[in-house]
């Protein structure tokens, strides 16, 4: 009736060359995030591309990526714990290591990009809990604290039974500190591209898509690293949820647009984001909707492409790209439009008032973003080393034995 | 492996008490060191103007630092502009000046704040947004000029 | 516009309020040397705005909320006076026009498409009731005084930004660079936000903000500073004698600013 019980077997990664040698490239780009935020904050953010109208760049839009994933990918442990799907459980302990590994690489490039990063301490004292941003602190340090509770209860056998309602607990601080990332936007009257309630459920779909993207990722490269097997069945699983998640992330960005198109007021930033903006209609179209939606959907989908995991892999890849376009779009393309003081009325001032602002990004802004990337992979490397976080096999029969082998064993 | 930590760091607790503790010789021997003979500076700050400071010197010493903070946040958000611990106040008061006659800013070793904060080493903050040294030409008009230039602001609204 | 509400030609208006500045200019003046004389401490605000400077060591309340109320019909296209002296105030740059530059005053020129009819203004800190910027602060380092002059505690502020998304007049600006020799009373650093603080140095003293005091020397006397909680202030009076708006009205956000003839 039930599954064979098969016993999954942890096993740390091996070390030697497969193992310093990443890390090391890891730690140099890690070295390269720090310089560039060290050179930020010496001489000040003249040196990036951010000005008195683009004030969040290229370190926000990795950050709030790498924040937001890092908030999906607990996902793949929600499902095994919270809704008790039995094959999602081994990849359970990966998935919080992940979500550690992610936030905090995320944190420490919104951190260091601070006007004021030895304020942190500020920071993290006085809070005005009117603020979204004030709470998202919380949230985020919060977070940390829980998943490192959910991996205990995960891997001390005795904690077991706590899984379910740590899963729980998780499951709901998810979905409030998404929210609440979301909101982050979403809550600003002023500026026409955000002030709207769907922020917060679109910022939810957009971490299950990127979150399980790069769990993908992670545990595709893993296994064949460390040459343990990874079931097609399993993949093609993971594959086609990320074909859902994908496709309701698709759903709210419609719902957004739509929307905004139907109000007179809003056609300008819409006609900016979707058809004459340079830039960001090209993001838009090209790279979210196209590379990082539909195609990664009908990767997963097609039959000729669905059991392929390079196809898989190949959809992650591109939804994370199309994730990172669809940040742009919202956090830079937002800001590029101007603030309407005075509908219907042309505007013009020393201040870039009433015109559509310009936005290079920096050497030190990327060097910052893909120096938070590295730390994030980095801490994933290192803790795979040190502790039982990956499953020794993921094949199908492992994770997912069928029911039939077990009615004939208990026969 | 633990008795090796234990040795190493029995060692330098020894150290440590060998230095300041209750073997006077090697605290002497310090102190023969930093002290007159010039090889660590000892702080000498300049005499500010006046008799006196707002408070004692060892007040100041141990606690200028809380007593700005308070200020600072009684200015800041309650508007209060006592000039007893005010920083625009110490500053005027305390300004050091250089070969030109012209009060030295932050840069300058010679600056008060610098003369005890480099010797301890500890950074001082403020002078990222405060200016270190007076405004030469203090206030962009004298008091009565401001209160005739106010008086005529008023007349010419109410003028209209 | 005369006393009547009726709008006048410029030339009109002008010739008819000489002989009225004249007049009243002459008694004002004589009660104000002898108020002057009289009473050294108390400066114009004896004149039906306030009874007397807080002295330094009260505590700002909310029994006033200072306001300014900015006329476009008189502010001078080309005319940069309030700009000019603030930043002289304050220390920065008017003439900057980089997008890292600082601006806690810019003049805006608006046009309409339908007509082509142009005006100008001047667009600073709005000093909202209920201010965005303060909402948004993570530290609260962005806070309303008591007397409604919202301002920046720069000891507090980490320089996220936060801020300068969400006001909607663009009214902040972000220190890109390190700064020396402030202005004592204007201190301003690297990485910190800063934006009008309604010259609160001033305000404190008694004396009227740098831009309205120059735009009332010097240029086409456009604003007018006061307490909005006086009735009998004089900026209270215009308020309630003819039509002021504030501007993106519909975000309700009682702003200490207001504007005519936009």
């Amino acid at each position: 009736m039930g599954r064979a019980m098969v016993r999954i077997i942890y096993r740390e990664i091996a070390g030697g060359a497969a193992f310093w040698g990443p890390l090391a490239g890891l730690g140099l780009l890690i070295l390269v995030g720090l310089y560039s935020a060290w050179y930020m904050e010496h001489y000040g953010h003249i040196v990036t591309g951010m000005g008195n109208r683009i004030v969040w760049g290229i370190p926000h839009v990795f950050a709030i990526f790498l924040i937001v994933a890092a908030s999906g990918v607990l996902n793949v442990a929600s499902i095994g714990s919270v809704f008790g799907r039995v094959p999602y459980k081994p990849m359970a302990r990966l998935s919080g290591l992940l979500a550690i590994a992610l936030l905090t690489g995320g944190l420490t490039v919104l951190v260091l990009d601070l006007g004021r990063p030895d304020r942190l301490i500020v920071a993290m004292t006085t809070y005005n809990f009117k603020s979204i941003f004030a709470w998202n602190i919380f949230l985020y340090t919060g977070f940390l604290v829980i998943v490192a509770a959910y991996l205990f209860v995960l891997m001390e056998r005795q904690m077991s039974p706590y899984s379910k309602p740590v899963g729980w607990f998780a499951l709901i601080w998810r979905v409030v500190l998404t929210s609440g990332t979301g909101s982050i936007f979403g809550w600003l009257v002023a500026r026409q591209a955000y002030d709207a309630a769907i922020m917060a459920p679109l910022f939810i779909a957009l971490s299950l898509s990127l979150g399980l993207a790069v769990f993908i990722l992670v545990v595709w490269t893993i296994c064949r690293w460390e040459g343990r097997e990874l079931g097609s069945g399993l993949l093609s699983r993971l594959g086609r949820l990320l074909g859902i998640f994908a496709g309701v992330v698709l759903y709210f960005t419609a719902i957004q647009h739509l929307t905004n198109l139907y109000s007179a007021e809003h056609w300008g930033v819409e006609a900016f984001l979707l058809w004459d903006g340079g830039v960001y209609p090209g993001l838009f179209w090209l790279v979210q909707v196209l590379l990082g939606g539909l195609l990664p959907i009908a990767l997963v989908f097609h039959p000729k492409t669905a059991s392929k995991p390079g196809a898989i892999v190949s959809a992650a890849s591109l939804v994370i790209l199309g994730g990172l376009a669809q940040l742009y779009v919202i956090i830079i393309g937002g800001q590029a439009y101007p603030l309407v003081m005075f509908p219907g009325m042309e505007v013009h001032s020393v201040f870039q008032d009433g015109v559509i602002a310009s936005y290079a990004p920096s050497l030190p802004e990327f060097g910052l973003g893909i120096g938070g990337v590295a730390l994030a992979l980095a801490i994933t490397l290192v803790g795979m080393k040190i502790l039982r976080f990956v499953p020794q096999s993921l094949a199908d029969k492992t994770v997912d034995p069928p029911p039939a082998a077990a009615e004939a064993k208990a026969a | 492996m633990g008795s090796r930590l234990l040795v190493v760091f029995g060692f330098l607790a020894a150290i440590g008490v060998a230095w300041h503790g209750p073997f006077p010789i090697f605290s002497q021997a310090v102190a023969a060191e930093t002290g007159q003979s010039g090889r660590v500076p000892v702080p000498a700050p300049a005499r500010g103007k006046g008799d006196a400071c707002v408070a004692d010197t060892d007040f100041m010493r141990r606690n200028h630092m809380a007593v700005l903070n308070h200020q600072r946040d009684d200015t800041v958000h309650e508007g209060v502009r006592t000039k007893r611990f005010s920083l625009k106040e110490c500053i005027d008061c305390h300004a050091v000046n250089g070969a030109d006659g012209v009060p030295v800013t932050v840069e300058d070793p010679k600056h008060f704040c610098r003369s005890c904060h480099d010797y301890a080493a500890v950074s001082v903050d403020c002078f990222q947004c405060h200016a270190s040294r007076p405004d030469t030409a203090a206030m962009s008009v004298s008091p009565d000029e401001a209160a005739a230039l106010s008086l005529r602001t008023y007349l010419a609204g109410v003028t209209r | 516009m005369n006393k009547l509400g009726d709008t006048e030609r410029p030339e009109v208006a002008d010739a008819r309020e000489q002989t009225d500045v004249s007049r009243r200019a002459f008694l004002r003046a004589a009660s104000a040397l002898g108020g002057l004389a009289l009473a050294p401490g108390v400066t114009l605000y004896a004149f039906g705005q306030e009874a007397e400077v807080r002295p330094a060591d009260q505590a700002v309340t909310s029994q006033h909320r200072w306001g300014m109320l900015i006329d476009a019909g008189r502010c001078g296209d080309g005319c940069n006076a309030c700009v000019t002296a603030c930043a002289d105030e304050h220390g920065w740059d008017a003439d900057a026009a980089s997008p890292t530059d600082a601006h806690w005053i810019r003049k805006v020129e608006l046009r309409d498409p339908e007509g082509g009819l142009k005006r100008t203004l001047p667009m600073m800190c709005q000093h909202c009731a209920s201010p965005p910027c303060v909402d948004v602060c993570p530290t609260g380092a962005s806070f309303k005084r008591a007397d409604g002059i919202v301002l920046v505690d720069k000891h507090t502020c980490i320089g996220c930004r936060y801020c300068m998304m969400a006001c909607p007049y663009n009214a902040r600006s972000f220190v890109h660079e390190p700064l020396a020799d402030q202005k004592p009373y204007a201190p301003r650093g690297k990485g910190t936000v800063e934006s009008c603080t309604m010259c609160v140095h001033r305000v404190d003293e008694g004396r009227q903000p740098a831009c309205v005091e120059a735009c009332a020397d010097t240029a086409g006397g456009a604003m007018l500073f006061g307490d909005l909680n006086d009735p009998d202030s004089e900026i209270s009076k215009r308020i309630a004698s003819y039509a002021t708006v504030e501007i993106r009205a519909d975000l309700d956000l009682d702003t200490g600013v207001r504007y005519r003839n936009i």
